[in-house]
Formats: structure tokens, C-alpha cells, sequence
């Protein structure tokens, strides 16, 4: 009898010991899952945070640009730089044929001109002068640069020539390649060429679509909610409203952007691939996210504080309004900064309703074109050239970091301004 | 003088009965206790004066309920009019999370009592030291409401009832969530307020029945079983169901 008490009693904690140890090694191997991905985006996307340049001089002939002495500023606006701009690259190598020549070209950003203009415009003085200027490198020499390119591949597999790398090699003994911090990336809209790629299109867009998104659902979800909690009678009817807000929640995104398809695109005729239309097909799948947020917290509000205004002979809507709804606000918003941020990370809703579309402006209304953060990495990562590899990573890093801190800042507010009532 | 009339009140939730014809006298400027055992629709019939059970959906209130001759079950009732005059204390105290001077500042505010803040802070003031609470908080007034006791929190809830000037005060189970010396304060406060309000407190205490209150109604099961002057009611019963709850037989 006692054996048998003691067999069962070693055998409870056995099966104990093993469910934690279950438990233990889920735990790890999320944490090491979760790890593994970090490291991955971190060590292939830091790099997207540097760019190269090459500094080359630049001879800033007036007669090649057809000045006279004294230039006036639109006269520098309208001169003719890409005659001093071909010159410096190809005095990168006097010996250089026609063919090694274009190669030379090649070494630099389509924009080179463009920066050897900036820089004249900046500074007339430089007329007639030589001076050393930094000039975006191309994507293939900032990988190299950045020792992401094989370089022991075959020339005909490679992108960069034998020459080019000579040159390029040239350079860096001579110190005239460095590596600066990235602002481009920011500051620049989508490009072809990855060198001049940047997230700042895609980044106004997201900003655009959520704050659409944010005008149109949290009023909407907020009174919907208000009505349900507060005011509507509890019958058959408002119960089968509740199931079908639930169920909205758990429809797919992609078929909230079949809706925006259909319904704003082709039938409200409203301009394809801007925010505001992708803010509106995001708002149709936040709107239950908040409404169950703040009918949750409304809930959550002791019906003695809802009895204690009654008394005191507030109406209906003065108790809602002055004492239910303020309590229930922390929950609401915490609950509507999630929403966002799940409508920032959407892609599918986006890309039917075209914000898919190559975009190389900075939008600056809901009205413009644009393209949305995760839409831009799913672009880039489409693309074959190397040097959107990195900008993938850096782009995703961009977005974590985004809904981290909206994240965070729920939390901010549901731990500072929660309530705690007796 | 009668203040209120209750006849022929019924009271249902859903199918279930909760109240059997109540049929009862309220004086003015006295306090009636009601007594009975735990469920026999104390509470219920004290929500009907102020007409609280209008918030639960599946309640319904049957007969007529006549304070200052008139019917506050008429369509015609306003009863946000009708909260004004008759004020509740809740058995759980359930100050607004807010601060002190915004609990108190609440019914006046929405009543339009004041015309300037000037005025405010007067009723504020009165209010709390009728309710025995000034000296305690007076310097505090700009904090929450529920940093407070339990006795300070259910002393502002009276302070609460008390600043819109009701005429009526209703107690439901005040002390239930106090200590002694807590109790004998509002006890005391209650003695103070029958001056000026009329006073219905519903309560488990025999002792504080009897102490506090003039009439005394008891309820069993639904029924008012018998009331009358407290005195008769504690020391000569006419109903044995009476007698035996006051004495402890059951209850
Ligand atoms: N919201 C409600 N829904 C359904 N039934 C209720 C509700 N409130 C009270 N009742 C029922 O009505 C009857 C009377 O309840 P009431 O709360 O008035 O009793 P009470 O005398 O106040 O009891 P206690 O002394 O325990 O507070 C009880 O049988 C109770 O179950
Ligand atoms: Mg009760």
C-alpha cells in the first residue's frame, strides 16, 4: 500500500519535471529562432547604413560648361556639366580605349553629373578650379567595397570588369575611397539603381497610409463600440453584429484589398496606388481590431462607477461620455496603436490596390502615388541585383524598429494612464 | 408627514418575482430602516425609489410610487429630475476615480447649481464637512478620491449625495465594508442628516436598526412582513417571523 503511494508520488513529479522541461525547451528554441532572424537582417542590412564614394577631381572648365568668367546663378543652373563630368572619370586613366572608357563611366552613379553640379552651385567660386568631390560609387563597387561581392567568380558571370576593379583598386591604395554614413537611403525615394535607392517614398507613404487609416477607423470603431456597450439593447440582432465583428476580424487582409479593388478603385474611381486609398482598405481591417479593443475596455469599467453617475442624475449619455469612455480610453488607444500597427506591416491589402507600382517621388499628400515599407522590401527582395540585398535587411530594420516603437508606446500608455479604481 | 407612498408595488426580473405588493409609508425627516434576511428584496425595493432598476434590462417595476404627490412610475417622470432629489449611497463605496473636489463638484456641475467657482468650492466645502470629512481632507482636495479609506471613501460618497441637496437619501447597506469606529461615525452622520433629509437605509445590523432608525420595515421572502416605529417593532412584534428574525432565529 505504502509502495504503491510512493511509486505514484515519484511518478507525479517525473511527469512534472518532464512538462517543464517541455515547456524550458519550446522557450529556447523560440528564443533561438527569434535570435537566428535577428542576426540575419542585422549582419546583411548594416551595411546598407554606409555608402561608398569615390573622390575624384573634377576641373571646373568654364569653357567645356560655356561660362564666361562672371557666371550668374542661372547661368550655372543651365551650363553644361556633363562634358567636365565624363572628363573626370576618364582622367581616371589617360591610356583608357573607348571601351575601357565607358567602363570608367560605369564606376559611378547615373546621378554623378547631378552631385558635380551641387557642388558648383554650392560653391561658384570653384570655377576654373580643380577640386577633389565625392561621387556615389555604383552599387556594384559599393558591395565590393563592402567585401559582399565575389570577386573570385569569372569575369563573365561578374557585373564589375577586371578593369573596373583595377581602377577601383587603384583608388582605395590611394585613398580615394571612403565610406560614409547613409542619409541617401532616407532621404531618397525607390530608384532602379540601388546605390541611389532609398526608403523615403516608401516611409511617407506607410506614414500616410496609417494616418488615414487612423482618421477613418478610430472615430468610426470608437462610436460603434460606444453604441454596442452602452446604448443598444442586448437581443438577437446586436448578438449577431458581435459574431460578425469578430468574424471580420479573422478575414483575410488580402480580401479587404479585393474590396478596395473593387469597390474604391473601380467603382468610387479614387486614384490608384496612393495612401489614401490603401489608408481606406487598411482602415476596413483595423476597424474590428478597435472596436473589440474598446468594447473590452469598456467592459472593463466597474458598473458601480456607471451607477454612481446614474445616482448622482447624469443621463445616459453624460455618464458614457464623462466617465465610461475617459476610463476606457487607455485600453482603446493601446488597443488602436496595435491595430496600426499590424496595418503598417500589411502588404498584400497594398499591392492589389497598386501601391505595388514603382514610385521614384517622395509623396507629399495621401493623394500621391506611393509605395509602403513592407511593399518596398517585398519589391527589393524581387530584385536581382545585389546591392537591394542589403537594403531588403535595412528596410525591414526600418519596420521593426517602427512597430517596436509603436508597441511600446502602447504599453507607454496602458501602464501610465490606467485607472485603478477600488 | 408622509414624504413617500408606496402601493401595490410589484417587481419582477425576467419571470421571477422579487417583490410581492409592497405597500409602505415613508415619513419626512425621519430614518426608516430596512431590515430582512440576505435576498428578500431589500435592495430591489430600494432601487425602485430612485428608479436604478431601470438600467437592468430584464426588470420591471409594477405599482405606484408617490413622493411629493406624484407617481415616479408615470411615462411622464423625468428621471434624471428624479436622481436630483433622491440620492443614493451604495453599499461598496464607488467614488468616481477623480479627485475629491471633482466628486462632490460632479452633481452640482451637471445640474447647473453653481453659478461661479466661487460658489463651487462653497457647496464643496458644506458638503463635506455635513458629511464629517472636511477636517480630514481639506488639504487634499486636489487628489484622487480613491487614495481615501474605506470610511473616508463611503463619508465622501454621503459628502457626494449630499451636494446636490437631495431630499431623500438612500442607504443601501452603508456600513457593510466598515470597521466599528467607521460605523459609529456614519451612524452618527445619519442622525445628523434626518434633520434635513429623509432617510432610508437598508441594513443587516439589528443594532444598528436599532439605533439609528425611527420606523423599521421588515421583509421576508418578497413581503413586507410588518413595519412600524422601531421601537414596536424590536421590543413587541406583532408577526412571529418578526420576532424570531429580530431575536436571531433564522435570518
Ligand atoms: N439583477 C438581477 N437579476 C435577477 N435577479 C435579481 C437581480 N437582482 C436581484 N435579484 C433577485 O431579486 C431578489 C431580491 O434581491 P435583493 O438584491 O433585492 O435582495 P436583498 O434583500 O438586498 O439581499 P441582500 O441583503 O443580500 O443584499 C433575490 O432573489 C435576487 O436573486
Ligand atoms: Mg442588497
Amino acid at each position: 500500500m505504502n509502495k504503491n503511494k510512493e511509486k505514484l508520488l515519484a511518478k507525479r513529479y517525473s511527469s512534472e519535471k518532464r512538462f517543464q522541461f517541455l515547456g524550458k525547451s519550446a522557450i529556447f528554441m523560440a528564443l533561438l529562432f527569434l535570435a537566428f532572424f535577428i542576426f540575419k537582417i542585422f549582419s546583411t542590412g548594416y551595411t546598407a547604413f554606409q555608402k561608398t564614394w569615390l573622390i575624384v577631381p573634377v576641373n571646373f572648365d568654364a569653357e567645356t560648361m560655356y561660362l564666361d568668367a562672371n557666371p550668374s546663378k542661372e547661368d550655372l543652373e543651365d551650363a553644361d556639366y556633363f562634358e567636365i563630368s565624363l572628363q573626370s572619370m576618364f582622367n581616371l586613366d589617360k591610356n583608357a580605349n573607348e571601351k575601357q572608357q565607358n567602363e570608367l563611366k560605369k564606376m559611378v552613379s547615373y546621378f554623378f553629373e547631378r552631385e558635380i553640379k551641387q557642388e558648383l552651385i554650392n560653391d561658384p567660386s570653384l570655377l576654373g578650379k580643380t577640386k577633389e568631390i565625392y561621387l556615389t560609387a555604383s552599387d556594384d563597387l559599393d558591395q565590393v567595397f563592402k567585401g559582399n561581392y565575389p570577386r573570385d567568380l569569372p569575369e563573365k558571370q561578374r557585373r564589375v570588369t577586371d578593369y573596373q576593379l583595377k581602377i577601383f583598386d587603384q583608388l582605395v591604395e590611394q585613398g580615394k575611397v571612403e565610406s560614409k554614413f547613409n542619409l541617401s537611403f532616407f532621404t531618397y525615394p525607390d530608384s532602379r539603381e540601388a546605390e541611389l535607392a532609398g526608403i523615403a517614398s516608401s516611409f511617407m507613404g506607410s506614414i500616410f497610409s496609417i494616418l488615414v487609416c487612423l482618421v477613418i477607423a478610430f472615430p468610426v470603431a470608437v462610436l460603434a463600440a460606444i453604441y454596442l456597450e452602452e446604448f443598444a439593447p442586448k437581443n438577437r440582432f446586436t448578438d449577431f453584429i458581435e459574431v460578425n465583428i469578430n468574424n471580420l476580424a479573422a478575414v483575410p487582409s488580402i480580401v479587404f484589398g479585393l474590396l478596395g479593388l473593387g469597390i474604391l478603385l473601380a467603382v468610387f474611381q479614387l486614384p490608384r496606388s496612393t495612401p489614401l486609398v490603401g489608408g481606406i482598405t487598411l482602415s476596413l481591417m483595423t476597424l474590428p481590431t478597435i472596436i473589440i479593443a474598446c468594447r473590452a475596455s469598456l467592459k472593463a469599467v466597474p458598473p458601480s462607477i456607471r451607477e454612481a453617475a446614474l445616482a448622482m442624475g447624469a443621463s445616459r449619455m453624460q455618464t458614457t461620455m464623462h466617465h465610461t469612455v475617459p476610463l476606457s480610453m487607455p485600453g482603446t488607444l493601446s488597443g488602436t496603436i496595435i491595430g496600426l500597427a499590424q496595418a503598417l506591416g500589411e502588404t498584400a491589402p497594398l499591392i492589389l490596390i497598386g501601391m505595388v507600382a514603382f514610385v521614384n517621388t517622395i509623396p507629399g499628400s495621401p493623394m500621391d502615388p506611393a509605395a509602403s515599407l513592407p511593399v518596398q522590401i517585398y519589391i527589393w527582395a524581387e530584385s536581382a541585383e545585389r546591392g537591394f540585398v542589403e537594403k531588403v535587411s535595412a528596410c525591414i530594420m526600418v519596420l521593426l524598429g517602427f512597430l517596436i516603437i509603436m508597441n511600446l508606446f502602447a504599453q507607454i500608455i496602458r501602464h501610465k494612464f490606467e485607472k485603478k479604481w477600488s | 408627514m408622509i414624504k413617500i407612498s408606496a402601493k401595490n408595488v410589484d417587481v419582477f426580473y425576467g419571470k421571477k418575482q422579487a417583490l410581492f405588493n409592497i405597500n409602505l409609508d415613508i415619513e419626512e425627516n425621519q430614518v426608516t430602516a430596512l431590515i430582512g434576511p440576505s435576498g428578500c428584496g431589500k435592495s430591489t425595493f430600494l432601487r425602485c425609489l430612485n428608479r436604478m432598476n431601470d438600467v437592468i434590462d430584464i426588470c420591471k417595476v409594477q405599482g405606484e410610487i408617490v413622493i411629493n404627490d406624484f407617481n415616479i412610475n408615470d411615462k411622464g417622470c423625468d428621471v434624471v429630475r428624479l436622481r436630483e432629489k433622491i440620492g443614493m449611497v451604495f453599499q461598496k463605496p464607488n467614488p468616481f476615480p477623480k479627485t475629491l473636489y471633482e466628486n462632490i463638484s460632479y452633481g452640482p456641475s451637471i445640474h447647473g447649481m453653481a453659478q461661479s467657482k466661487q460658489e463651487m468650492d462653497e457647496i464643496v466645502e458644506i458638503s463635506l464637512k455635513k458629511a464629517a470629512l472636511w477636517e480630514e481632507v481639506k488639504d487634499r482636495l486636489h487628489e484622487p478620491g480613491t487614495g481615501l479609506s474605506g470610511g473616508q471613501q463611503q463619508r465622501l460618497c454621503i459628502a457626494r449625495a449630499i451636494s446636490v441637496q437631495p431630499e431623500v437619501i438612500l442607504m443601501d447597506e452603508p456600513c457593510s465594508a466598515l470597521d466599528p469606529i467607521a460605523t459609529a461615525q456614519i451612524e452618527e452622520l445619519i442622525d445628523e442628516l434626518k434633520k434635513e433629509h429623509t432617510i432610508i437605509i437598508v441594513t443587516h445590523s439589528m443594532a444598528q436598526a436599532a439605533r439609528v432608525s425611527q420606523r423599521t420595515g421588515f421583509f421576508h421572502l418578497g413581503e413586507l412582513i410588518e413595519h412600524g416605529l422601531t421601537d414596536k417593532i424590536f421590543k413587541n412584534p406583532d408577526n412571529t417571523k418578526t420576532q424570531d428574525y429580530i431575536t436571531g432565529r433564522f435570518g
